[in-house]
């Protein structure tokens, strides 16, 4: 007893339908004979048997269309009884297996369904129209939130701009969608390094945030979040950050700046787990050294106290190399040189923090040379990409404003700041002996994840030792 | 029975040769009728073109060429590979899309190679192979060699510029090419008065200055004596011979091919000159096979092509990870020669 | 020490590198139409004939798909033919030899059978030859699995491309930009064959990234010296191979100076350079501060006369016109 089976008659050919039988119970056939017409949807072809024997039944009817390897027929062997004739096959045998397509075609469950999958354009209108797109039902392939969808939605969302005259609040997502720029890709990303709001910056061209754009706005933004390892310096050829004036007034930058240190800030208090040390420092020998120094040189070249403390925290930094680095993905990334972040207050309001590059390298000449010029340029708003991009640790002096300490809220993803406030005379205990001395208080914000009141604590006490030493500066 | 009264002498040399021939024969009929099964069955996929009816034409021919000499084929080559020599395992493999494929299973069907028979490949572009066979020949003249390159191709591909190209290109420059047209009057779906103006194919191939002449396709032994006379000539610097070899298709062109365009009648009275069937006839009548011999002769081919099915069935695939190999030689220069 | 340098032409570097060949490698041997008495349609083998004779600087008739089908016959037969077709207009009537043999038969033998052949053909415009021997298909071969597409754009790559080319195992077709047989310059006396593997920077920047190769490297050279004028610093790259593509060098480039500019002879519609463009938003999208350029060739057949033959294809103030966009400047 053998099978004779709907055949592929072509590599494309799944199904084929029973035409006509050439053949019927009873008959003897031979290897190759044909049995029976099939339509391959292509053509209309006869089949062959590939066995001798006596055709036993007809499984399938004429007009059945069936997957190949269905047996259509069964054959027995020659010479044994002929069965007798079934005039017509059973109707329908077996009911022809009908795959997963007729569950393809229910339209898809809707309820509580992820709205996870849409289209750009969907997306885009939703935008436009104001509707939340999981409070949209599917109808789409698997769910999926059809163009047509959100336009179906929209009457059941927010007034739109069509339907509500001007008391429409110009803050819908349609009116902020609207006229925002385009940012291009590499703009974006340096964006994203520089800690600025790509949706923020004002492109030069009215049209498009480039990447010029953003290092103009990251100049006049406050702290960078400087991702490890630093970018690289902006293209030589690109346009100077400063070139073309802004179109934009200053209160709108003053306005980004906020919005931008808002986040930055919030985003600090919020992920990194601050402790703070405290220690007060004496100047004496400093700043008598200092005077030293400023009698031999010409006026515009005379250190102030800032240039001290900032040599002394870059070298206590050089040999705490924890505290000098970034946070990032869960594991601290150490700062590939000190690059010391100096806070410096804009005249418009706001802040930036550049950066001192290789401070540990400096002398306390250049150091002062060096923050005098990064000062003068930031509130001039000639500040390097490079500059605003990569400060390993941030030093804050807010002695000028009179302030006494200053526990910093940490540039992320730095992982300290150091804060000096004013210099004030204060009676001090030296060997129990009293008198008035010079003094300040060193402040450590450190973040908790990368280190331990231990390091932080060491790290002052270099700092005081270095202020007690001032030659060594 | 005739076959009875005489005993066949099996010292015969001739006698001898003729039961390969018939051997040949039959293992390409039983091969082929073993794809058309095992496609219907889905375990070989693509297009399949059978060769039934036409076995005469490759093994006559293949028969009077040397290991040495090259063969140039179409996408209908199982019957050539086969009478060429390649080993049934390694087609069988190839149909089955196996890594022991005579071309790992990247060819199929319509692409078998093997170089160690110098089957230079099955070319499913109609026309395709002849300006590569003319190449080869070009190779063989340049260094001096005295091969052969047999170059099969259907009627079909003389409607076809290349045909014109290499036929002229080869007589201008008397190459050592064996022409063998396989005329076996379908080109597809449209006969040979349907596209050509003129059907006597050798009489226009021998207008480009070549001896070409006709044989019946369906005479083993006619076509074997011409392609002697032919390759001969050749490889003794007779330059390019041209070979129609009448013959004609028992199946459809395809498995897919509802054989519209011929008639039944046509097709029952060509089956009535089977290649197979005729020369066993012949052989048994003057006495050179018994009946025992041909049942013997069948049982060793149907045994042979089980063991191929077999070997194919459990063949490895060719690793995924393989895929885009072989798009670029990994062989250095000085290895391919 | 620096070698001895002498004068040449691009015409005269491609034929001694013919003639290195012929000497070096007896199986090397010249084939197409008139490459012998008449010297090749643009000269390249004049006097070859002589010096090697017949069979190796061999004539064939107006048969392009027979001949390099013979081409590639001959290659599996054990000999290195170099295979030239006029131009790049002709060889579609060779299309299905290039395509369906010489791509294919490695792979669809199961490595078996290489084929080491080199087809030689004439690309482009720019000489009023109007629409049946001016197009720029060379990204239509480069879209082929199989084969490896080169374009000497320089007298050194004229020079030395031909013998990496004739040692490579797989078929390899050499596009000789028909403006640039004339161009003549110095060469090192000892200049031989160079890498095929890598594009090359041909003049180094930082502002953008200008991409091109063959006959349009001139042009857009001109174009860099141009912007380095309105004070814009350009790289040009030279791809050199068409396929494969040396990716790293130009999407380096690219991602370096975050701007780039296609310059292509060939139509801009499923083109070589759209697959450029591809790559390069593929690859560096997060880098670009520009959309892609593209300077193409207008999309026409190219016509005859002189000023619409210009018009239609990519010349200087068009290329430095896309830099000029890319950087969101008016020029």
């Amino acid at each position: 007893m053998s099978d004779f089976t709907m055949p592929s008659l072509g590599a494309d050919m799944e199904r084929g339908t029973v035409l006509e039988w050439l053949v019927a119970p009873g008959d003897v056939v031979h290897k190759g004979d044909p049995m029976a017409v099939v339509d391959t949807s292509k053509a209309a072809v006869e089949v062959e048997t590939f066995a001798d024997g006596v055709v036993v039944d007809l499984v399938v009817r004429v007009g059945s269309e069936v997957p190949v390897g269905t047996v259509l027929a069964h054959l027995g062997p020659v010479g044994a009884a002929a069965p007798a004739p079934a005039p017509e096959p059973a109707p329908e045998p077996e009911p022809t297996p009908e795959p997963a397509e007729v569950a393809a075609q229910e339209p898809a469950a809707t309820t509580g369904h992820q709205p996870v999958v849409h289209s750009p354009l969907a997306r885009r209108r939703a935008r436009e129209l104001g509707v939340d797109l999981a409070s949209v039902a599917g109808t789409g392939p698997g769910g999926e939130i059809t163009r047509e969808d959100v336009e179906a939605a929209a009457p059941a969302a927010p007034p739109t701009p069509s339907t509500v005259p001007e008391a429409a609040p110009a803050t819908t997502p349609a009116a902020r969608g609207a006229g925002r720029p385009r940012v291009t890709p590499y703009a974006r990303k340096l964006a994203r390094e520089m800690g600025v709001d790509p949706a923020a910056v004002t492109p030069h061209d009215g049209e498009t945030v480039r990447a010029s754009d953003v290092r103009a706005a990251a100049i006049a933004a406050p702290a960078p979040a400087a991702q490890a390892p630093p970018p690289p310096a902006p293209p030589p050829g690109a346009p100077p950050p400063t070139g073309a004036p802004r179109p934009t007034a200053a209160a709108t930058r003053a306005q980004t700046m906020r919005e931008t240190i808002a986040r930055l800030m919030a985003r600090s208090k919020r992920e990194i787990p601050h402790y703070y040390l405290t220690t007060t420092v004496d100047l004496t020998d400093a700043l008598a050294w200092m005077r030293e120094q400023n009698a031999g040189l010409p006026i515009a070249e005379r250190l102030v106290p800032a240039a001290l403390l900032l040599r002394a925290t870059a070298l206590a930094t050089a040999r705490h190399p924890a505290l000098n680095g970034f946070w990032v993905d869960d594991a601290f990334v150490p700062g590939s040189g000190v690059h010391l972040g100096v806070a410096v207050s804009l005249r418009g309001g706001g802040l930036v923090a550049p950066a001192i590059h290789d401070a540990d390298r400096l002398t306390v000449t250049e150091t002062m040379a060096a923050m005098r010029d990064l000062v003068t340029r930031a509130r001039a708003g000639r500040l390097r990409g490079s500059e605003m991009a990569d400060p390993t640790l941030t030093v804050t002096n807010l002695g000028e404003q009179g302030v006494e300490s200053v526990y910093g809220v940490i540039y992320p993803p730095q992982v300290a700041l150091v804060g000096f406030g004013r210099v004030v005379e204060r009676p001090w205990s030296v060997d129990g002996l009293l008198g008035v001395r010079p003094l300040t208080t060193l402040t450590l914000a450190a973040d908790h994840r990368a280190t331990d009141g231990f390091t932080g604590g060491r790290f002052l006490a270099t700092i005081d030792d270095l202020l007690q030493h001032p030659e060594e500066l | 029975m005739a076959a009875r009264r005489r005993t066949p002498a099996k010292a015969d040399p001739a006698a001898e040769h003729e039961r390969e021939l018939l051997r040949t024969m039959l293992r390409i009929r039983r091969f082929e009728e073993a794809c058309a099964e095992l496609y219907s069955a889905t375990k070989i996929r693509g297009f399949l073109h059978l060769y039934v009816g036409e076995e005469a034409v490759a093994t006559g021919v293949m028969s009077v060429l040397e290991p040495d000499d090259a063969v140039v084929s179409t996408y209908r080559e199982h019957g050539h590979a086969l009478a060429r020599g390649v080993p049934m395992d390694a087609l069988m493999a190839e149909m089955f899309g196996r890594q022991t494929g005579c071309s790992r299973g990247r060819g199929g069907s319509m692409h078998l190679f093997h170089a160690d028979t110098r089957f230079v490949g099955g070319n499913a572009i109609v026309g395709g192979g002849l300006p590569l066979a003319v190449g080869l020949g070009l190779a063989d003249h340049l260094a001096g060699r005295p091969r052969v390159t047999a170059c099969f191709f259907g009627e079909g591909a003389a409607a076809e510029g290349e045909f014109h190209e290499s036929l002229n290109l080869a007589a201008l420059w008397h190459l050592p090419v064996l022409f063998v047209c396989e005329n076996n009057r379908y080109a597809m779906g449209t006969s040979l008065a349907h596209e050509h103006a003129r059907t006597d194919i050798a009489l226009r191939a021998s207008s480009y200055g070549m001896a070409a002449w006709a044989v019946d396709g369906m005479d083993v032994r006619a076509v074997e004596e011409s392609a002697r006379q032919a390759v001969e000539a050749i490889r003794h610097g007779g330059g390019p011979h041209f070979l129609e070899v009448r013959t004609y298709r028992f199946r459809a062109h395809s498995m897919y091919d509802p054989d519209r365009y011929r008639p039944k009648a046509e097709v029952a009275e060509e089956k009535t000159h089977d290649p197979v069937t005729a020369l066993a006839e012949l052989m048994t009548s003057e006495g050179r096979l018994t009946d025992r011999q041909l049942a013997t002769l069948e049982k060793e081919v149907a045994a042979e092509i089980a063991a191929a099915v077999e070997h194919a069935e459990q063949a490895p695939l060719e690793p995924v990870e393989d895929l885009t190999r072989f798009v670029h030689s990994d062989r250095t220069p000085a290895e391919v020669t | 020490m620096t070698a001895t340098m002498v004068k040449t032409t691009y015409r005269e570097a491609l034929r001694e590198a013919i003639r290195e060949a012929l000497q070096r490698d007896e199986r090397v041997f010249l084939m197409g139409e008139d490459v012998g008495a008449y010297g090749g349609c643009f000269g390249v083998s004049l006097g070859l004939l002589e010096d090697f004779g017949p069979e190796r600087i061999r004539d064939t008739p107006l048969s392009e798909s027979a001949f390099v089908g013979a081409g590639i016959g001959a290659a599996i037969g054990g000999l290195r033919p170099i295979v030239e077709v006029m131009t790049v207009n002709f060889s579609l009537l060779a299309l299905d030899q290039i395509m369906n043999t010489a791509a294919s038969l490695q792979h669809m033998s199961g490595g078996q059978y290489a084929v080491p052949l080199v087809i030689r053909m004439t690309t482009g415009a720019g000489r009023q030859l109007a629409a049946q021997h001016s197009h720029s298909l060379e990204g239509w071969y480069a879209h082929i699995p199989g084969l490896r597409i080169v374009t000497p754009a320089t007298l050194e790559d004229a020079r030395g491309m031909l013998w990496t080319a004739l040692e490579d195992p797989d078929p390899v077709l050499v596009f000789e930009h028909g403006s640039l047989y004339n161009l003549a310059g110095e060469i090192a006396a000892d200049a031989g064959p160079v890498d095929l593997d890598h594009a090359a920077v041909r003049r180094p920047g930082d502002d953008l990234t200008l991409i091109t190769y063959g006959g349009t490297l001139g042009r857009t050279l001109e174009a860099a010296e141009e912007l380095a004028g309105a004070g814009v610093s350009a790289e040009v790259v030279d791809l050199r191979t068409l396929r494969p593509l040396d990716d790293a060098t130009y999407l380096g480039s690219v991602t370096r100076t975050h701007r780039a500019v296609i310059v292509d002879e060939g139509w801009r519609s499923g083109s070589l350079s759209a697959e450029l463009s591809a790559r390069i938003t593929e690859q560096a999208f997060y880098d670009l501060d520009a959309p892609v350029e593209r300077v193409c060739t207008e999309e026409v057949p190219i016509p005859y006369a002189q000023h619409l033959e210009e018009e239609a294809l990519p010349q200087v103030r068009d290329i430095v016109a896309a830099a000029h966009r890319t950087l969101g400047e008016q020029p």
